[in-house]
């Protein structure tokens, strides 16, 4: 503005016709600043609020952690790591992170399964498919705590009704409170319970993009039902399996409402077999301790590992997603050489090689109508 | 959801305009979502709340389950008191309203009701900070509570942070019909003959529990842990050096590690325990399945029993505890200094723990009274439980408050040592695993603790 202004007078003066462009310019100037700022503007409220909710608090648990810090008598000395260093210390918080790690294993692994298939039967031609689709969100729709509940009652150890029933075949009654791997099934099923339907719906969305000619073309090939899920469903839906496996891993390593429910003290028994981390970092805050700095500092380091643990979804991810379309794209560029080598064949082979190359150009003109619609469905998808 | 009629008809009255009225309905609104939302005792009435002008202030009373204190007991405060409206802001859980008021008093007091209602666990840790709360103690009030009551809000520099409500003196419940099966007395006087009488022991207790579970194939008590918490709640300071404060080390308690041993032969060596955990799916279901015969019993517990256990017969009271009188759980009321109507509040206080508002709760709620006139009153001598068998629960347990001598010291590290304690007497008990080896885990609980 200031570097400009000097220069507007002289045009005003020397020739009145030249304020129209004057004026154009600068609603030109905020129509570029519309542009370029406006995006900005609209998306702000979203980061406003992150900044305000998402980031001061991470901020602030980053300071806490590094003081001591008692929930009641608020901020003490700042003692640097040592917070860090007597979490690490504490067998406990390996230990919780040991369940955490198995009860993510026990609900994720057969979750996505589960749903997988669930959702390629949904996918199939039923009658009222809309009611069968609702169906399966129906656990979403309860509310943890009441699953949990439920679940506490059916794997009580004495009277449950799943001790019941494998009564009535003859297995033993299965300690659910006294075996770690037996309370870690038992919480990933309140988990799967709650999480399939919903996992199976988005995979359902998926697979009904999935291009139907290309079933028809693996019908003619004679593949069977089996061979078609795993030769073409899946890997046409490799990304959503990606999304959902990233999901479920960031749900799982928060697991909290079921482990609280899941006994009358919430703490994870008296061996802590089923305590995960983040009962723990909670323990730790509000039980008996009251410590905010070393709560905090658990905080910390969970997030730490996520992060961690999302880059090595990231990596696996790029690596997964790249490689399907290169593969399609280095098959493509072949079949257009050999393409036009049966061309060059076919021209009896008196043009050079190189013009062959731009003589398979001319025939393109005619395939642009084509192009335009495949980018249409492209943009569909 | 609190008196939403109140909440309109107050403020129509002093704020004619249409605007001000859907400010403050939508203030109403907000405050009663946050309400919901944080079960927390903030005024939103409308009123004025400071006590300034023509005095008009509103005093909101923080409980939790029941502390047996109705609308109508509280609107008859407002009868002597015109300027003083009562309000009561009920948490559904007393995990709630400690949760709730912790993390108020960490953010300074802010949004804190007048009077908070406290549980007696929660006091160690309260005392630690006695600055957040009015010092309560009043000449003109000396002698209402039983001694050992005041004893417990008191700080060790004389200042008193709650106003006694409730007790829980211990008496033993029983199952005469089981009792009558195994061939053990059933008569409630009998009963408690059997179990030693006033110089009844533990190891009376155990004693006759051996005799039962010989010819019964229930267990004697629910689990080791409450019958442990028992015995720990008569030792003068279980966990801590009553003088200094300051933690013993768990290793070398031998009180524990005898109380452990004995309570843990008794569970698992003789059988006595049906080893399930108290508040558990199971220990819920224990009732209806004839799971053990005996506990002990708190008049709050009788609630729970009475609940849980609706259609089996035989329940009974036997006025008798091993090992002298012992108390388990209470409540009190505190008057946060952060409030701006403190001595009103200490006046409110005052008066919804005297012995005349306590007979009242006690009718509504079956809430024992801690005050001494209020146990000698008629209303509580002549009060009977009919689930109990008609058992004289007034009397029964007014004599077991007078057998508790002393509040135990309780630290601000009571709970974290008791927890890793629990947690070794549940793994022997629920899991199975070895006395010896579970004890090592609490001691290296206790090291993690870096006491």
């Amino acid at each position: 503005m200031a570097v400009l202004s000097p220069t507007q007078p002289t045009h005003r003066h020397g020739a009145p016709g030249a304020r129209p462009p004057r004026r154009v310019g600068l609603s030109q100037r905020l129509g570029r600043w519309d542009v370029k700022v406006s995006p900005y503007l609209y998306i702000s409220p979203f980061f406003l609020l992150f900044a305000l909710t998402g980031l001061f608090p991470l901020a602030y648990t980053a300071f806490v952690s590094l003081h001591e810090w008692s929930l009641l008598g608020g901020q003490g000395e700042f003692t640097g790591l040592q917070n860090y260093a007597a979490v690490l210390a504490q067998p406990l918080f390996w230990k919780s992170l040991v369940n955490t790690f198995s009860i993510f294993v026990f609900s994720s692994v057969p979750q996505v399964i589960l749903a997988i298939t669930i959702a390629a039967l949904l996918d199939q031609n039923l009658r009222a498919a809309t009611f069968w689709r609702m169906g399966v969100l129906i656990p979403y729709v309860v509310a943890p705590v009441a699953v949990s509940m439920i679940f506490g009652r059916l794997f009580a150890d004495d009277y449950g009704l799943i001790n019941e029933l494998l009564g009535f075949v003859g297995v033993d009654p299965i300690g659910w409170h006294t075996d770690r791997v037996a309370s870690h099934v038992a919480i990933a099923s309140m988990v799967n319970f709650r999480w399939t339907g919903y996992n199976a719906l988005i995979f359902l969305a998926a697979m009904q993009a999935v291009p139907r000619e290309l079933y028809e073309a693996s019908v003619i090939d004679g593949a069977g039902r089996a061979r078609q899920f795993f030769s073409i469903t899946v890997p046409q839906i490799r990304a959503t399996i990606i999304f959902v496996v990233i999901t479920s891993t960031i749900g799982g390593l928060q697991i909290f409402d079921e482990v609280r429910m899941y006994d009358p003290k919430g703490l994870g028994g008296p061996d802590q077999d089923w305590m995960t981390t983040v009962v723990y970092l909670y323990d730790v805050a509000w039980g008996n301790q009251k410590n905010l700095g070393r709560a905090s500092a658990v905080a910390l380091l969970l997030f730490l590992l996520i992060i961690v643990i999302g880059m090595v979804n990231f990596l696996i991810t790029q690596r997964i997603a790249t490689s399907g379309p290169k593969g399609a794209k280095v098959s493509r560029r072949h079949a257009r050489r050999v393409l036009a080598e049966a061309r060059v064949a076919q021209a009896s082979g008196s043009t050079a090689p190189a013009s062959g190359a731009t003589t398979s150009t001319p025939p393109l003109p005619p395939t642009f109508p084509p192009t335009t619609s495949t980018t249409d469905r492209e943009d569909r998808r | 959801m609190p008196d939403p009629d109140k909440g309109v008809t107050v403020p129509s009255s002093t704020r004619p305009t249409r605007r001000t009225r859907r400010v403050v309905a939508a203030t109403a609104g907000v405050a009663t979502l946050a309400l919901a939302l944080t079960a927390c005792g903030g005024s939103d009435d409308g009123g004025d709340d400071t006590a300034t002008g023509d005095e008009k202030i509103t005093l909101t009373v923080a409980t939790f389950n029941q502390f047996g204190y109705t609308d109508e007991l509280l609107a008859s405060y407002t009868e002597d008191h015109p300027n003083v409206t009562v309000k009561q802001v009920t948490a559904a859980t007393s995990e709630d309203a400690r949760n709730n008021l912790t993390t108020k008093l960490a953010a300074g007091g802010e949004g804190l009701a007048d009077i908070e209602g406290i549980e007696v666990d929660w006091l160690p840790e309260l005392m630690q900070y006695p600055d957040l709360f009015e010092d309560l103690a009043d000449p003109a009030l000396d002698g209402r509570w039983v001694d050992w009551k005041v004893q417990q809000a008191t700080t060790t520099d004389g200042k008193l942070i709650g106003y006694g409500t409730d007790i829980g003196p211990e008496a033993i419940c029983y199952r005469a019909d089981l009792f009558e099966k195994a061939g053990l007395p059933t008569d409630r006087e009998k009963v408690a003959e059997a179990l030693g009488g006033d110089d009844a022991t533990w190891q009376d207790y155990f004693d006759l529990g051996k005799t039962f579970v010989a010819k019964s194939d229930s267990a004697w008590f629910d689990g080791a842990v409450p019958t442990y918490q028992g015995m720990v709640n008569q030792l003068e300071g279980a966990y801590e050096d009553p003088a200094t404060g300051d933690p013993k080390d768990l290793k070398t308690n031998q009180e524990i590690k005898d109380l452990y041993d004995q309570v843990l032969t008794a569970s698992v060596d003789d059988e006595l325990s049906a080893g399930l955990e108290q508040w558990g799916e199971d220990w819920t279901a224990g009732f209806q399945n004839n799971a053990w015969a005996t506990m002990l019993c708190p008049p709050w517990m009788t609630a729970s029993i009475e609940q849980n256990a609706g259609g089996v017969k035989g329940w009974d009271v036997a006025d008798v505890f091993p090992g002298g009188g012992g108390n388990w759980g209470g409540s009190f009321l505190t008057v946060p200094s952060s409030g701006d109507n403190a001595a009103a509040a200490k006046e409110l206080a005052a008066w919804l723990t005297s012995p005349e508002v306590q007979i009242q709760a006690y009718e509504n709620a079956n809430t024992f009274p801690s005050q001494l006139d209020a146990q000698a009153s008629d209303a509580v001598q002549n009060s009977t439980n009919d689930f109990f068998n008609d058992a004289p629960v007034g009397p029964i347990f007014s004599a077991r408050a007078q057998a508790i001598e002393g509040a135990p010291f309780k630290g601000k590290n009571y709970f974290a040592i008791h927890t890793a304690v629990q947690n070794a007497l549940n793994r022997v008990d629920l899991n199975g695993d070895d006395p010896e080896k579970s004890w090592q885990g609490a001691l290296d609980e206790y090291a993690s603790l870096g006491l």
